[in-house]
């Protein structure tokens, strides 16, 4: 298969992004999205041009460094996947595939394609734990915890902090990550004692750090790669308003 | 001198030897540990832990991470489980069954003494994941549910879905974040340490590449501990994340700590089989699977070609015409064999001609009888993200047809040598999980990675540094500013400056290729001394050309992923010629390692007790010299030394 890249270059926080086209060609359709990238990135190399950066590790669909917006989709045409798992016979011979980074204010641009998010990490810190010393636990079936509720905790436990849900946001919220962490928690018994903290902390941090209020648009839930529900945001404004009422 | 390698193993009886010395360590009181600096490298099951122990003990910890956040550590990829003897099943497991089935797993060549306290510790991880909120899978009363692996005739696998390892680091991680706000560790994302600095003799800091900014910046501690996984990617086609790398334990290795049983790498069963050049990784599917699926190969080679030419689909193929291979060899445990059993039966099979794809190497995983007798849901409920992403990568439906899968490189057992304090032989420096060698010896069982990670970082080294620390607190900081950091920092500047001056007309990745490809072939499931004598051959003259015809694009000081797989790609090549001058010496089949000149009749692999119950562990002794074998005997007290036997 044949295609033409259309992908955002830039080289570094400060200087201004640009499209750039490049035309790749012999491509396998088993081949994934982002090993087209390389056979790209080989022919580069050999032309004297600076490679693509762009984020990737576990290819496999866990760790969440992907972060391409493909085609003005955050991880491209295919439903419930992270870009590295997302193939080639998505496309069409001879397409023209635009590929360029999330896009976020709370996100800067590194190079190319590659972003900066820590600003998922402080919010995970703000309170994103139970805070619970090595040591101290007790015997782990001594808290029960029923199949669908731990199955729940799950569902939302899923997320990969990838950011496609803060990408996809036209408001640039941030709403569904923060609320798979207090609602995966919330569903458990364990850290009921630091609850009402959690739900205060992580929102004031969202809201400090620039990401934008949720106007239930539901785009976050269409685009998630976990295909983690909205239904958590739910569950994120209850723990938020049980914490209010208990200051 | 092999008073180098002093295991610190503490005496008497296997079960009393961890409290032991855990009463022998001598502590440092909380106002002086505030005095006390620990650089964690590496946020992985063991780093993240490790780092959040030692903070909650009160250190200063500060933890480096080659990734944008220590959530994408590899340690996150583990699917199927984590062991534990909790004996929720009452089907008679314990501490003593975990040690035995460990010990029997890795083939006889671990440590009693490191294997039974993973064994003894297991239960307290499973307890404080809990208490982290890790949502482990519960029955409907809410207890929590297990599941068997590999090498084990007992339910003892706790499981999150197929993403264990992701709910346990997510809960490290959760953990150290605690602790990052607390203030008591601060984290370095998008750092890279590139060496190992010692001042007379000790580990006292690193120099690392800020790879945002491509500056190198030098940090200073009273301990480093390393933690930053395995070295697969050797073979560039693993099942490992992409960046994962042997660097940092190689800059330990080249400043005196032994490199210990490189030789012996997991090669996993059931992975997905390459697809063609293009390929940039290997994708594996958990072993959990192996709990209900069935593998198999046709018993009539005519089936076999009908299934490569697409004239006839798995399925069409009569139960009668099906050879469950590893049911038939391996009658007690059938397809929860060990890994390397399960590997180099898929390979005999594909050598024998019976590989059911294009290529001729993949076996079939199937589950139609498991559909049959659990029902859809049941199934949906156990493997259902597996299946998908079976489906995704494939684009063949798990529910139809058998999977196809074959083996390919997973886990390293080797790494670092550590005593019983996971101190290597250099003072102060600490490795942990993957990167040392200590508990799996010629091969891993499953869901004991997890285990082994949580064990190190949360209830080992955060004790046993101590020891070390509890002389170290009189010390000032150290002086990042002194001749021996601005040497170590000049040597990698000096580094750096070299790849850039080659712009030859070759890609780093294609190099690399090239070194998996000599890995696989000669250094693989099946190792010969011919072909390891090759492999050292082809692996000098592919870095001689690798110095003439490179090509690093870029510049140093920005984000230059090229350059990041440079560096890595020149250590890759000293492991792996190190994994083979290994290989060579072990004239024993063993584990994973495979000689083809030791084996039974019947093709098992034939140990040699006599001659191999050690642990190799190299001594570098510079670029051009070869490096010294010292040999730590393994001393079986406690269990008999027996040949591995799945059959009965």
């Amino acid at each position: 298969m044949d295609f033409n890249l259309k992908i955002w270059r830039q080289k570094n926080a400060r200087e201004k992004g640009h499209f750039e086209t490049y035309k790749v060609s012999g491509i396998e359709e088993d081949t994934s999205f982002l090993e087209m990238l390389d056979i790209l990135n080989e022919q580069l190399i050999l032309q004297g041009i600076d490679p693509v950066s762009f984020d990737h590790d576990c290819r496999e669909g866990i760790c969440g460094a992907c972060s391409l917006y493909i085609n003005g989709r955050a991880h491209g045409p295919d439903d419930k996947v992270t870009t590295c798992q997302l193939f080639m016979r998505h496309f069409k011979n001879g397409e023209t595939i635009t590929v360029e980074p999330f896009r976020s204010a709370a996100f800067p641009v590194i190079k190319d394609l590659v972003i900066e998010r820590k600003a998922f990490d402080k919010i995970l810190q703000a309170g994103g734990f139970i805070s619970v010393r090595t040591g101290s636990a007790q015997d782990a079936n001594g808290i029960l915890i029923p199949h669908d509720k731990a199955e729940e905790s799950m569902d939302a436990a899923a997320c990969v902090g990838c950011g496609a849900c803060v990408a996809t946001c036209r408001n640039g919220s941030a709403m569904l990550f923060v609320a798979a962490r207090v609602s995966s928690l919330a569903l458990l018994p364990q850290g009921r004692a630091e609850a009402a903290r959690r739900a205060r902390a992580m929102v004031a941090k969202m809201d400090e750090l620039g990401f934008g209020n949720c106007t239930n648009t539901r785009a976050c839930e269409m685009e998630c790669p976990k295909g983690i529900s909205v239904a958590h945001i739910a569950r994120l404004n209850r723990e938020f308003l049980k914490a209010k009422f208990s200051e | 001198m092999p008073d180098k390698l002093i295991s610190k193993i503490p005496a008497g009886p296997l079960a009393e030897k961890w409290t032991r010395r855990k009463s022998e360590i001598s502590l440092v009181s909380p106002n002086n540990k505030r005095k006390l600096d620990i650089i964690v490298v590496g946020t992985g099951l063991g780093g993240a832990s490790a780092a959040a122990a030692l903070g909650e003990l009160g250190y200063n910890v500060k933890i480096f991470c080659i990734s944008d956040s220590p959530r994408r550590a590899h340690s996150i990829a583990a699917q199927g489980g984590i062991n534990a003897a909790k004996n929720y099943q009452n089907d008679n497991d314990s501490v003593y069954r975990l040690f035995y089935d460990t010990i029997k797993g890795g083939d006889y060549r671990s440590r009693e003494a490191n294997v039974y306290r993973l064994a003894e510790i297991s239960s307290a991880i499973i307890d404080h994941c809990v208490a982290q909120g890790v949502p482990f899978a519960r029955d409907y009363a809410g207890y929590l549910a297990n599941r068997s692996f590999g090498g084990v005739q007992v339910s003892r696998t706790f499981y999150a879905r197929g993403q264990t390892g992701q709910q346990l680091l997510l809960g490290a991680y959760a953990s150290l974040n605690k602790e990052i706000a607390a203030g008591t560790v601060q984290c370095f994302p998008r750092y890279e340490m590139l060496d190992l600095v010692l001042v007379n003799g000790e580990a006292k800091g690193i120099i690392a590449r800020n790879l945002v900014t491509g500056r190198l910046e030098r940090f200073g501690a009273h301990a480093v501990v390393i933690a930053t996984g395995g070295y697969g990617n050797t073979y560039f086609l693993s099942t490992n994340a992409m960046n994962s790398n042997g660097s940092a334990i190689m800059q330990c290795y080249r400043k005196g700590a032994f490199f210990a049983n490189p030789c012996f790498a997991q090669i996993h069963p059931t992975c997905i089989p390459v697809h063609g050049s293009q390929q940039s990784k290997l994708t594996l599917m958990s072993e959990s699977l192996r709990n209900d699926g069935r593998i198999w190969v046709p018993k009539k080679l005519e089936d076999v070609e009908k299934l490569r030419k697409h004239q006839i689909k798995a399925s069409q193929i009569p139960e009668k015409d099906r050879d469950y291979y590893l049911e038939r060899r391996y009658p007690a445990f059938g397809n929860l064999v060990p890994r390397d059993v399960a590997s180099r039966a898929a390979k005999e099979r594909c050598d024998a001609g019976y590989g059911v794809n294009e290529t001729g190497l993949a076996v079939f995983l199937d589950f139609r009888d498991a559909i049959s007798r659990l029902g859809h849901d049941k199934v949906e409920e156990r493997y259902g993200n597996l299946f998908e992403m079976y489906r995704k990568i494939t684009d063949s439906d798990p529910w139809e047809e058998p999977m196809m899968i074959y083996p390919a490189i997973h886990y390293t057992m080797g790494g670092l040598w550590v005593d019983y304090d996971l101190q290597t032989t250099v003072p102060g420096l600490f490795a942990i999980g993957e990167a040392n060698f200590s508990d799996h010896g010629g091969n891993r069982l499953g869901a004991s990675a997890l285990m082994q990670g949580l064990a190190d970082g949360y209830f080992i080294l955060p004790v046993t540094i101590g020891d070390y620390l509890s002389k170290k607190f009189a010390d000032p900081k150290t002086d990042v500013t002194s001749p021996v950091f601005e040497e170590a920092e000049e040597r990698v500047q000096a580094r750096i400056d070299r790849l850039f001056s080659i712009q030859g007309n070759c890609t780093v990745d294609s190099i690399h290729k090239e070194l998996g490809q000599i890995m696989w072939e000669n250094v693989g499931m099946a190792r010969s001394e011919e072909g390891l004598k090759k492999a050292i051959k082809d692996i000098d003259a592919l870095k001689e050309k690798f110095y003439k015809e490179v090509r690093v694009s870029g510049v140093q000081n920005e984000f230059n992923q090229e350059l990041e797989k440079a560096l890595r790609l020149e250590d890759f090549f000293d492991i792996g010629k190190l994994m083979a001058i290994d290989a060579l010496q072990r004239k024993e089949s063993c584990g994973g390692h495979f000689r083809v000149e030791s084996q039974t009749e019947e093709g098992e692999a034939k140990r040699d007790d006599a001659n191999y119950m050690y642990v190799s562990a190299w001594e570098y002794k510079g670029a051009e010299t070869a490096p010294e074998l010292h040999k730590e005997p393994l001393n079986y007290e406690f269990v008999e030394v027996k040949t591995r036997n799945y059959k009965e």
